[in-house]
C-alpha cells in the first residue's frame, strides 16, 4: 500500500528525520494561508498523488508570492496529473502540500528496501541524488552504496556512519546523517514498510540534513497490526476497478484488453492471461478468486469484471480440487442468469466431477461455451471477442 | 523413496482443532498420511479426529515422535508456530498460511540459522498448497487424486497451476515422485534451487518440472545451480508473460521490481542454463514427456 508524500514525511519526522516545514491544502485559498503560516519568501506547491517523477510532470511549482501560489494551486487541484509512472490517464490531485523552499547544497539518494535474495532489509544510497534509482544504477553504478541489516540485532550506528562517510558527507554533518539513516530504518522496521525512499535527501546551505521528498510503501499482510497506517489509504489514487474488487476480498489487477478473466489461484490466473496473449487476445484483468470457488465468490467476480466497460467476453478458468466442478458450474450458471449477462462466456473447468460440470454448462441454454483445456479456452475466448467486435 | 515425506513419516498438525485444520487433517488421514496428532495451545490432553492434541510442539514430538508438521495457524501467529516447530526438532515443516507479514518471515529465516545445517528444519511455504508424495503421503491441501505415482518431481510457487501440471501429466500417463509447493510469498522457507537439490539426490526422481513466476531471483538462481550440478533434466514454465511491471499479481511475491524478474527475462536466463522451457502453460506435461522420451532413447 502506498501513501502520500506529506503522510510519509509526518511519519518519518516522528522517527527523528528532519523535513521542511509544510502544510496541507485542499483549495487555492487554503494554500495561500498555509504559505503565510509557514512564512519566508519562497514556497513549493506540491501535488499529492501516489507517484514519483511529479516534478518533471509539472506537479511541483516554486512560488514567490500569494498570487503565484493561488495560480499554481488553481492549475493543479481537481486535475489529473500524468507522470511517467502513472501512465497517460494520470492520477487525481485533490490535495496540495505547501512547503518552505530549501537552499540546496547537495542532493543524496537514500532508500530502504526488502532484498529478496538476502532476505534482509537493505540500505541503498548514492551521492547522485535527484536522479531516479534506475537512472543511477544505469549511468552512475559506481556511486551506489549498499548495506544489509541483520534482523537479529537491527541496524547499528557504525553501519549508518559507513553509508554517510561513503557518501562523502563532511565530518560535522555525520551525526545528523546517522540520525536520519537510523530514523528511516526504524520507521521501516516498526511500521512494516516494504519501501522507504528519500530522493533527494538534501544537505542545505545552512548545514542541515533534510528530506525534501519521501515515499513509503507498506506490507499489506501487516496492516492488521498497523491500524494507523491502514487509515492512510487513499482510494482516489487507485484504479476504481481494483478498489471495488479489493473491497470485496478479490485480488484484481486492471489491464487494457477486452477479455475479462475469472480464475482460482494466482499462478493459474497469470498462466491464463499468458494463454490469452499467446492466442492473439488481450486480457482485461487479472483476477484470483482464491483457492476454493464458492457460488457467492463467482457472482462477486462477475460483478467486478463487468465494471470494466471494455470487456467483450469473459473467460472463467477454475481448477476444482477440494470442491467439485458441478458445484462451480452451477455457481457460474446461476450468476450469469442473475446478472443477465449477454456477452459470450467461456468456461473451462478441470478437476473433480468435470464431466458433470461441463454437462451443466452445455445444457444451460445460456451464452456459455465450455472448453476442455487451457489452450482451447483461450482460443474460444479470443474467437468470441473477434465475433463481437 | 520420494523426498521429504512417505507413508511412514509421522505427521503433526499445527492449528489442529480449527475449522481449516480439521478439514484438511481429515483429508490427509483419508489419503493415508500417518497423522499422529496435533497442537492447539490450551487444548492439550484432549482428542481430535481420534488423535491426541498437545499444548506445545515439543510435548507432541516427545510423545509421538513426529518428524513432519503442517501449519494452519492464522497469519498473526504463524511465524511463531514455525519457530516453535524448528525448536522442537521437527525435520520438515509445511506452512500453508497465506498473509504472513514479510518481516515475520525475515525473522523466521534468521531464527532458523541458529541450528546447524544438519539439524535445521526444512521449511516449505508459506502461502503454498503443501507437499505430496503420490500414493504414499499428503502434507497439504491439494486434491490428492489428481496425482499419479511416478518418477517426475514437481516444484512450484502456485497451488492451482501445480494441479494443472499434475493433471496434464496424469492425462499422459506420467506419474509424480513428489510435488512440492514453495509458495507465493517474497520470503519463503525453501527456494526452487533448494528443492532441485533434493530431487537431484532422490534415486526415485528422473526429471523435474519447475513452475515459476514473475518476481524475485529464485528461478534464475535455480537455473544456474542446475547447470552446474544437475544430471537430471529440468523443464520450466514461468507464469506472467503478460504481467505489467510494478504490479502485484495476486501473490505477495509476484511483482516485477528489478532487472531479471520478468517472465521473459527468466525464460532467457533458464534457456541459457540448459533448462527446457514449456512455452505455454498447456504444454507443461508434453514438455516433460519429451525430455523423458529423450532420456530413454539415450
Amino acid at each position: 500500500m502506498d501513501i502520500h508524500e506529506y503522510q510519509a514525511k509526518e511519519l518519518l519526522s516522528k522517527f527523528g528525520v528532519s523535513v521542511p516545514r509544510g502544510g496541507l491544502a485542499y483549495s487555492p485559498e487554503q494554500a495561500v494561508y498555509r504559505a503565510n503560516e509557514i512564512g519566508g519568501a519562497k514556497w513549493a506547491v506540491k501535488a499529492q498523488i501516489h507517484s514519483g517523477a511529479r516534478g518533471k510532470a509539472g506537479g511541483i511549482k516554486l512560488c514567490r508570492s500569494d498570487n503565484e501560489i493561488e495560480e499554481a494551486a488553481e492549475s493543479l487541484l481537481g486535475k489529473r496529473l500524468a507522470t511517467i509512472q502513472t501512465g497517460p490517464v494520470g492520477k487525481l490531485v485533490s490535495r496540495l502540500y505547501i512547503e518552505e523552499a530549501t537552499d540546496i547544497d547537495k542532493e543524496i539518494y537514500l532508500s530502504f528496501v526488502m532484498d529478496r535474495a538476502a532476505e534482509r532489509i537493505v540500505v541503498v544510497a548514492s551521492a547522485a541524488g535527484g536522479m531516479d534509482i534506475e537512472e543511477i544504477s544505469h549511468s552512475r553504478p559506481d556511486t551506489l552504496i549498499k548495506v544489509q541489516v541483520d534482523p537479529a540485532v537491527g541496524m547499528q550506528g557504525f553501519q549508518a556512519r559507513e553509508v554517510a562517510f561513503g557518501l562523502g558527507i563532511e565530518p560535522e554533518l555525520i551525526s545528523k546523517m546517522e540520525r536520519t539513516i537510523l530514523g528511516c530504518y526504524r520507521a521501516f522496521r516498526d511500521l512494516d514498510a516494504t519501501m522507504v525512499e528519500i530522493n533527494p535527501l538534501v544537505i542545505t546551505k545552512q548545514k542541515t540534513v533534510v528530506a525534501l521528498d519521501a515515499k513509503m510503501s507498506f506490507d499489506e499482510n501487516a496492516l492488521f497490526r498497523r491500524p494507523h497506517i491502514a487509515e492512510l489509504r487513499d482510494k482516489s489514487q487507485e484504479d476504481p476497478r481494483e478498489t471495488y474488487a479489493s473491497d470485496r476480498g478479490l485480488a484484481y489487477v486492471g489491464l487494457d484488453g477486452d477479455i475479462g478473466c475469472i480464475v482460482n489461484g494466482a499462478g493459474l490466473a497469470m498462466a491464463t492471461l499468458d494463454m490469452i496473449k499467446l492466442a492473439g487476445g488481450d486480457p482485461a484483468n487479472f483476477l484470483d478468486i482464491g483457492g476454493g470457488a464458492s457460488p457467492e465468490r463467482v457472482t462477486k467476480s462477475f460483478k467486478a469484471v463487468l465494471r470494466d466497460k471494455n470487456v467483450k467476453a469473459i473467460l472463467v478458468n477454475v481448477f476444482a480440487g477440494i470442491n467439485r466442478c458441478d458445484w462451480v458450474a452451477k455457481g457460474v450458471v446461476d450468476a450469469v442468469r442473475e446478472l443477465e449477462i449477454k456477452m459470450p462466456i467461456v468456461v473451462r473447468l478441470a478437476g473433480t466431477n468435470v464431466e458433470e460440470g461441463r454437462r451443466i454448462i452445455d445444457t444451460s441454454g445460456l451464452t456459455v461455451i465450455s472448453a476442455e483445456t487451457l489452450a482451447d479456452a483461450a482460443a474460444k475466448a479470443v474467437a468470441a471477442t473477434k465475433s463481437v467486435s | 523413496m520420494a523426498i521429504f515425506i512417505n507413508e511412514n513419516t509421522p505427521i503433526l498438525i499445527q492449528g489442529f482443532t480449527g475449522r481449516i485444520g480439521t478439514f484438511h487433517a481429515q483429508e490427509m488421514i483419508d489419503y493415508g498420511s500417518n497423522v499422529v496428532g496435533g497442537v492447539t495451545p490450551g487444548k492439550g490432553g484432549t482428542t481430535h479426529l481420534g488423535r491426541p492434541v498437545f499444548n506445545t510442539v515439543k510435548g507432541a514430538v516427545q510423545e509421538t515422535g513426529a518428524e513432519a508438521s503442517i501449519v494452519f495457524v492464522p497469519p498473526p501467529f504463524a511465524a511463531d508456530a514455525i519457530m516453535e516447530a524448528a525448536d522442537a526438532g521437527i525435520k520438515y515443516c509445511v506452512c500453508i498460511t497465506d498473509g504472513i507479514p514479510a518481516q515475520d518471515m525475515i525473522r523466521v529465516k534468521r531464527y532458523m540459522r541458529r541450528y546447524k545445517k544438519e539439524n535445521r528444519m526444512v521449511l516449505t511455504g508459506p502461502n503454498c498448497a503443501g507437499t505430496i508424495s503420490p500414493g504414499k503421503a499428503m502434507l497439504g491441501i491439494m486434491p490428492g487424486h489428481i496425482y499419479l505415482p511416478g518418477r517426475v518431481g514437481i516444484v512450484g510457487r502456485s497451488g492451482t497451476l501445480g494441479y494443472e501440471a499434475a493433471e496434464q501429466l496424469k492425462n499422459l500417463g506420467i506419474g509424480v515422485s513428489t510435488s512440492v509447493g514453495i509458495g507465493g510469498d517474497p520470503i519463503n522457507g525453501s527456494s526452487h534451487r533448494d528443492i532441485l537439490e533434493h530431487f537431484e539426490n532422490d534415486p526415485d526422481t528422473d526429471a523435474v518440472l519447475m513452475i515459476g513466476e514473475i518476481g524475485g531471483p529464485q528461478e534464475a538462481e535455480a537455473g544456474m545451480w542446475a547447470k552446474a550440478n544437475m544430471k537430471k533434466p529440468v523443464v520450466a514454465y514461468i507464469a506472467g508473460l503478460s504481467a505489467p511491471k510494478g504490479r502485484r499479481m495476486g501473490h505477495a511475491g509476484a511483482i516485477v521490481s528489478a532487472f531479471g524478474e520478468s517472465a521473459a527475462e527468466k525464460v532467457e536466463i533458464l534457456k541459457g542454463c540448459g533448462v527446457a522451457i514449456a512455452p505455454t502453460p498447456s504444454e507443461m506435461g508434453s514438455a516433460i514427456a519429451k525430455v523423458l522420451a529423450g532420456r530413454k532413447a539415450a
